[in-house]
């Protein structure tokens, strides 16, 4: 079995992940801030597009913006010597683009769910609205974005329509595992494919129980329990 | 010049929040109806809502000024906030969320708070508001009367002028209520700065403040000492929202005396009444069981009882006048005296004289 594809698309989809995640956080933490209510419809719309548009279609415009004759493309290829379509680089913008309604909507949908008075309450006690952002709203909606961030993750493994697109289906440089079981299966090697579809099924089903296990935890915990005793000994000294 | 002056005006779905209200020292309570603008009052005060137009100010320093387009950020007005949910911090131990409330910086000097300092004032709290051995519980599994203590240590914490506490009891059940307001009174005795108290319950108002003012529909009706206000109301709303169960339509009839055109009885007053003098009311306390021989005259009503219901320490009668039967009367008494009466009385000096 080549592994190239797995190597490939572990590499794309943790790079993708970090990217989703934080920019996902900030985005949605600046949506939720939003002072005007038709705005931030507006803003929410164009952000959960790429959810339900065909992934064919998000290619496309990332085709159009990225593509070496358009502006963006040969801006970056011009100044900065960088080509993204066809390269590495668009399997990642493919598998960002792709899961980062995802990360965003569950970390919205965390932030929303965290009572303002404790938010409120931070600011009356003159607390700065960094360490507001730190050390309440996010610890207190932790549960939400940490399965938000495993969902995207799994969205951009499995990533395949945008990344055809813009990426392509280059062996050994952009074929990811999806793009190589749709490989193998039009060269009739359904041998071959059927190893990779049991990779890309294992890795799935580790991050479903994964995300369950986060979530479990989070309800387990809840912040009811005692600080253990030997954290509060270290904390003494 | 006073502690804490504002007036301002904001619009909200329902009515318009048109404050203005000055105070000194001590504890002012505001009392009203649910969804009057009572909490959203305090909201403005702190700076987590911001008005459309007006101007907050303490001695000190000035909130809120439309006219300079000025709005301090709650962070520097000092303000402490007691939330009705007391909004613990739930991912902070007791002991972490007191200290969240350390200000790292004193205002306009070179002093910073070190870990051993905050630790130290943590320490001191924790002795003061009774919760030594609960410093490392999470907020989740204290115990109403401790959520409210760590709510009060840790706005204390962060040493603020002003105090605003809505609705304080009303998460809790009423024997350990009674505890908690005696508690409270105490340490809003140590305070020296001035508080606010928001809550619908005429009674916690009274036990705790020394000034009370009267609110409806976004409105400040009425303001005025606590005992005083308690005593003659003034205005129709202020006598129902101070628990007076009694209130009749009323026209003047003579100098001193004035027909209740609900219940059809004529009473007799011992004070000049208001021009605008469109209602009265008498507490239902206030109605005295008479002997059927007794010789008085005035603001005697024959009873017509109708419903009798007992609770633990007082029964209730509804009753209407037997000579002219309109709205039903309530009249509360004492247990143990327990028995109808033929007629009641009322003392001129206890009838309220009310304006719309």
């Amino acid at each position: 079995m080549d592994l190239s594809p797995v190597l490939i698309s572990m590499k794309t989809a943790a790079t993708a992940i970090i990217i989703t995640f934080f920019v996902g956080i900030a985005v949605a933490y600046w949506v939720v801030n939003m002072k005007h209510e038709k705005l931030k419809m507006i803003f929410d719309g164009i952000l959960t597009l790429p959810l339900v548009l065909p992934p064919t279609v998000a290619g496309f415009f990332l085709l159009y913006i990225f593509g070496v004759k358009r502006p963006v493309g040969k801006l970056l290829l011009e100044f900065l010597g960088v080509k993204i379509a066809f390269s590495w680089g668009a399997t990642v913008l493919a598998a960002v683009v792709i899961s980062f309604p995802l990360m965003y909507r569950s970390a919205r949908g965390a932030f929303e769910l965290v009572d303002s008075n404790l938010l409120y309450a931070g600011r009356t006690l003159g607390m700065s609205e960094w360490s507001i952002f730190w050390r309440i709203l996010f610890p207190n909606a932790m549960s939400g974005i940490l399965s938000g961030g495993i969902l995207a993750f799994a969205r951009g493994l499995g990533e395949f329509g945008a990344t055809a697109m813009i990426a392509g289906n280059i062996a050994g440089k952009t074929r990811t595992l999806p793009l190589a079981v749709y490989s193998n299966v039009a060269a009739g090697d359904m041998q071959g494919a059927y190893q990779y579809v049991l990779v890309l099924v294992v890795i799935s089903f580790f991050v479903v129980t994964g995300m369950n296990y986060v979530t479990y935890v989070f309800q387990k915990y809840n912040f009811t329990e005692e600080v253990p005793r030997i954290k509060r000994k270290r904390k003494q000294r | 010049m006073k502690k804490l002056q504002a007036d301002f005006q904001k619009k909200l779905k329902n009515f318009d929040l048109q404050m203005r209200f000055a105070m000194e020292e001590g504890c002012l309570g505001i009392l009203g109806a649910s969804g009057c603008g009572k909490s959203m009052t305090l909201k403005t005060i702190a700076g987590i809502v911001t008005p459309d137009e007006g101007k907050i100010s303490t001695e000190k320093t000035v909130f809120y000024d439309s006219a300079e387009k000025l709005s301090l950020a709650p962070q520097k007005r000092k303000v402490g906030y007691l939330f009705q949910n007391y909004a613990l911090f739930p991912n902070m131990t007791v002991a972490e969320n007191i200290a969240a409330g350390i200000r790292p910086r004193e205002e306009g000097t070179a002093f910073r708070a070190g870990k051993q300092n905050v630790r130290e004032q943590v320490k001191n709290l924790l002795v003061q508001f009774q919760l030594e051995g609960f410093e490392n519980q999470y907020p989740m599994k204290l115990s109403g009367g401790q959520q409210q203590r760590t709510a009060l240590a840790r706005i204390l914490a962060s040493r603020p002028d002003i105090l605003l506490l809505d609705e304080p009891f009303s998460a809790m059940d009423s024997y350990l209520r009674e505890e908690l307001q005696i508690e409270l009174n105490k340490r809003l005795k140590a305070f020296s700065g001035c508080t606010i108290i928001v809550s619908h319950d005429r009674d916690e108002i009274y036990k705790l403040c020394t000034h009370t003012m009267i609110m409806g529909e976004g409105r400040n009706i009425i303001c005025e000492e606590t005992e005083k206000l308690f005593s003659n109301p003034g205005y129709m709303q202020a006598a129902r929202l101070t628990g007076c169960k009694n209130i009749s339509r009323a026209k003047r009839t003579g100098i001193r005396t004035v027909q209740a055109l609900d219940w059809g009885v004529e009473f007799c007053v011992d004070r000049e009444m208001p021009e605008q003098l469109s209602y009265i009311g008498v507490r239902a306390h206030d109605f005295i069981p008479i002997a059927v021989n007794d010789e008085r005259q005035e603001n005697v009503i024959q009873v017509y009882p109708c419903d009798v219901t007992r609770a633990p320490f007082e029964w209730t009668l509804l009753f209407q006048n037997k000579e002219d039967p309109k709205e039903y009367i309530w009249m509360k008494q004492e247990r143990g005296k327990w028995q109808i009466p033929q007629k009641v009385w009322v003392s001129p000096e206890k009838i309220l004289l009310l304006k719309e």
